[in-house]
């Protein structure tokens, strides 16, 4: 049960090693032993979407992993989007401006999961917003304004304007 | 002034949010913490036979574990308001007493220096149960609670009006049966709660308050007998509420018990699965109503008895759901005589509570798909039958002979029938019923649906707010309301600073701690914009007096010559004279700028509004497609337009859940089947289409000095109609649609007849 492993990552571009029991999460890994708890759980198993990081890049449910498996790779959460700061990522702001949360506890996967969208697609339609997003639940906006934030946002980056 | 009040200005909530820095339950650490774990009823109704604890109680890691007779001298979980003395036997109990009644029932907690080890040794727990029959029909024939206790521990009656006369000179008679499924708020944060116990200062503390901390502190210090500067409650961020969150659960007693007698904190932190069978549940009801209808379709009386489906225990509510189920049935129309009953009935399902738009949903549904039964029954267009019984703009006020939540249910303002013109125009629904003819002749489901609903806000009777500039120039609100991510920070910012003459952004609201105010309503029940928003209003204008009184002396200028702006104190005239900023303000007299305001109201406001649905069904699959939906909703005055139209959206995603997806449902005994989010479906954006919101300030409160009605409800609470009515429309069958939620299965039975 108290099995352990030594891995090795970069979190948020930081090396990151540690000894993880080997049943540990990589959702409860960020959460407690990083202290990233900006990266939520909303269900545990893989439905919601609030626990969405980005692993290599790729949108990844950090619920769904455990810790060992992330050894070797690149993670990316919510405290990692923002270029510093100060400043916000533009996809931050765009939400902050379209009213794109109310109670922000889906807010941080829906941010890991559109910027994984916009890096891949940074001219998306409305559609493909919408499908992006369709595996994350907000309980709180009815989505449409998240749409619209990141309609906004796309437009943003693709001008290369810093919000 | 109104530089910044009415604005849809950006929130201060935000920045936290997106960044990945708030402070949920379950981000809060406490030194020396240990982690609870529930084991809970695994049989819906039953004696404990026999517990095995020992393999839980010797696994490493293991600190204690409690069953009820553990904590047998504690009393049951209150109700919040004073309520009839019939309902306290059917209370809860923090752990399960011999007896357990619902599956998901707390009965054993598990205290472990790590939740793997506590969730490790939940499963190492054996507890043997004498099965009893389960009750899982709140309408069928009553069963026994307890040696002595019904399953029905009160009905709730009301009425006015001379019914039988209105029946007996009915020209028709119309009568439904209806039942609105069992379904929650869900917030996507799942509960937690963190006792902590500061020995040093005798100060017990739960961490994960929500919705009311102050009303909560009253009753967690009755149960504790501890005086109330002994315990206080602490809000962090809330993934949401909705009503149901923020309420006194077994756990929350646990954790803070637990924290005294173990002497570390102790945290818990729900899981989904638990979620959906331990928080609270809402909304089952079976209505049986009856209309007495003269020729041109006017209600002449209507009498309703209804099933209310309780669960296992009656919850901190009481019977508040049944309550006002009854006082806002009749909703926006006269309908001069009115009985309805209310029966409250114990099952042997999770117990139920308030959520969002509580009894005005499963009511409005009821009363529309009766309107809509009257229409059908006359062949009349189902919206002139809604005009001819609206409640007439020139008779508000508008006493309705009933009471709700302890006060007078008075309609305050409200012009039902323009909204209904304005709503129908934006929604072109005559327009969209001739391209609806034009589909259906080519065999397409297509239907048009409406609502029209009276909600209620702004419960009082009075709550406070004081306000100070700080040190540093900023000025600091504290109030007792709760955000549960609905905006309030931003909302009460808008409404001082307008008065004060300051940007909105350089405030700072205190909401949910009641370790620096005494008092405070929370946030529930669309009160708090209206009575924290006008207590905040007015302690903000004395403030400002105090501001423009010491700034005169200072700057020996009379007070009516002075203006605040962008917190400088200035000379109204001219740009050229003296001045003085509230940081040197604060600084020369820095006890003297703060002041406290009270807003003090007997009566309700009431918000309304029209839903419109346009759907279409499809009949090889019996999936209900939602093509168009518009809200129109009168809120008096909306403070920022943005966070309004954000309410009304997500409460019509919520209430789309309710008319279409979202069910607990249970075997036959009693084992609930709707315990992931594979099975209790929250709508995705897949099934959320894009929403018309139309927000009008057409009828101001009377009631309070900035006009505002609460507007967290109305998004929610005509969805179920709306789309029954629609789906109906769409079926050319006006009584066809009994039953919320409208799920394929029903659809197919509807379309094909039963399987």
């Amino acid at each position: 049960m108290s099995e352990t492993r030594s891995i090795s990552l970069t979190v948020n571009g930081r090396a990151v090693a540690a000894d993880v029991e080997v049943r540990l999460t990589l959702a409860d890994f960020l959460r407690q032993n990083l202290r990233l708890t900006g990266t939520h759980l909303g269900c545990e198993h893989g439905v919601c979407g609030a626990c969405t990081i980005l692993l290599d890049g790729r949108s990844a449910r950090s619920c769904l992993m455990l810790a060992v498996q992330a050894n070797g790779h690149a993670i990316t959460t919510v405290e990692g989007l923002a270029p510093n700061a100060e400043q916000m990522h533009p996809l931050q702001i765009a939400f902050q401006e379209q009213h794109a949360l109310q109670c922000g506890f889906c807010t941080p996967g829906m941010l890991t999961t559109l910027t994984e969208l916009l890096r891949d697609n940074p001219d998306p339609s409305a559609a493909q917003v919408r499908e992006a997003i369709s595996g994350n639940l907000c309980r709180c906006t009815g989505y449409n304004s998240i749409v619209d934030a990141t309609l906004q946002a796309a437009k943003k980056l693709r001008e290369g304007v810093p919000g | 002034m109104n530089a910044v009040l009415g604005r849809r200005v950006t929130r201060l909530e935000d920045r936290p949010l997106l960044t990945g820095c708030g402070r949920f339950a379950g981000d809060m650490v406490f030194e020396g913490q240990l982690y609870m774990r529930i084991a809970r009823a695994t049989c819906a109704h039953g004696r404990i036979a026999a517990m095995h604890l020992d393999a839980a109680k010797a696994l490493p890691g293991v600190v204690a574990i409690w069953a009820g007779d553990d904590i047998a001298d504690l009393p049951p979980i209150d109700f919040r308001d004073p309520a009839a003395t019939a309902l306290a036997p059917y209370r809860q109990t923090i752990l399960a007493r011999e007896r357990v009644r619902y599956i998901g029932e707390p009965v054993v907690a598990i205290f472990a220096t790590d939740a793997y080890i506590a969730e490790d040794a939940a499963e190492l727990i054996e507890i043997e149960y004498d099965e009893y029959p389960v009750t899982l029909d709140a309408s069928g024939p009553l069963g026994e609670f307890a040696p002595g206790l019904q399953t029905e521990p009160i009905m709730l009656e009301q009425g006015y009006g001379d019914i039988a006369a209105a029946f007996a000179r009915a020209h028709a008679v119309i009568e439904l049966t209806l039942k609105i499924g069992r379904h929650s708020g869900v917030p996507l944060e799942t509960r937690g709660a963190i006792g902590r116990y500061d020995a040093a200062n005798d100060i017990l503390e739960l961490h994960g308050a929500a919705k009311v901390p102050h009303r909560n502190q009253e009753a967690m210090a009755r149960f504790f007998g501890r005086d109330h500067a002994h315990l206080h409650l602490h809000e962090g961020h809330v993934g949401g509420g909705f009503g149901i969150r923020g309420e006194l659960y077994p756990e929350d007693f646990l954790v803070c018990l637990a924290a005294l007698r173990l002497g570390r904190p102790v945290k818990w932190i729900e899981d989904r699965r638990e979620h959906l069978m331990a928080a609270n549940h809402s909304r089952e009801q079976e209505h049986h109503i009856r209309a007495a209808i003269d020729k041109d379709g006017v209600v002449l009386g209507l009498e309703d008895e209804f099933f209310h489906d309780q669960g296992a225990y009656i919850r901190t509510h009481g019977a508040r759901v049944v309550d006002l189920t009854i006082g806002m049935l009749p909703g926006p129309y006269r309908i001069p005589a009115y009985r309805a009953k209310g029966h409250m009935r114990l099952t042997n399902k999770t117990p139920a509570a308030t959520y969002r738009s509580p009894g005005r949903y499963e009511g409005s549904f009821v009363r529309e798909r009766l309107m809509d039964a009257v229409a059908g029954r006359l062949g009349l267009d189902p919206i002139i039958v809604r005009q001819r019984n609206l409640v007439p703009k020139d008779a508000m006020p508008y006493a309705r002979g009933l009471g709700a939540l302890g006060t007078d249910v008075v309609l305050d303002s409200g012009d039902y029938a323009g909204l209904l013109d304005k709503a129908l125009k934006r929604f072109d629904w005559r327009g969209r019923q001739a391209a609806i003819q034009a589909r259906r002749a080519k065999g397409e489901y297509v239907g048009l649906g409406i609502c029209m609903f009276v909600e209620k806000s702004g419960l009082g009777p009075k709550d406070g707010a004081r306000i100070g500039v700080l040190p540093d120039g900023g000025i600091e609100i504290v109030t007792g309301s709760a955000s549960l991510g609905q905006g309030v920070e931003t909302a009460l910012a808008q409404i001082a600073a307008d008065t004060l003459g300051v940007d909105y952004r350089s405030i700072r609201v205190i909401h949910g701690q009641t370790d620096r105010i005494p008092y405070g309503i929370g946030a529930h029940a669309s009160r708090a914009t209206v009575l924290t928003g006008n207590a905040t209003h007015q302690a903000a204008i004395l403030l400002r007096e105090t501001i423009m009184k010491a700034a005169a002396d200072l700057l020996q200028l009379p007070v009516a010559s002075l203006l605040i702006r962008d917190s400088i104190v200035s000379a109204r005239e001219g740009g050229h004279g003296p001045s003085i900023s509230l940081r040197d303000l604060a600084v020369q007299m820095p006890d003297a700028l703060h002041s406290e305001g009270w807003f003090h109201t007997d009566h309700m406001t009431y918000p309304y509004g029209v839903h419109l649905a346009q759907v279409c069904l499809d009949a090889e699959t019996c999936l209900t497609k939602v093509e168009s939906y518009l809200v129109a909703y009168d809120v008096g005055r909306a403070v920022n337009p943005a966070m309004v139209e954000g309410q009304i959206a997500g409460g019509f995603a919520q209430g789309l859940g309710g008319a279409l997806y979202e069910e607990f449902r249970y075997d036959e005994r009693g084992e609930p089947l709707s315990v992931t989010f594979a099975d209790y479906l929250i709508p995705t954006l897949h099934e959320v289409p894009a929403l018309d919101i139309l927000v009008t300030e057409d009828a101001p409160s009377p009631l309070n000095p900035l006009g505002i009605k609460g507007a967290g409800e109305g998004g929610c609470t005509g969805v179920g109609a709306a789309i029954a009515s629609a789906v109906a429309d769409a079926l050319q069958k006006p009584e066809a649609v009994k039953t919320l939620p409208i799920t394929p299965q029903r659809l197919r039975n509807m379309l094909r007849g039963p399987a």
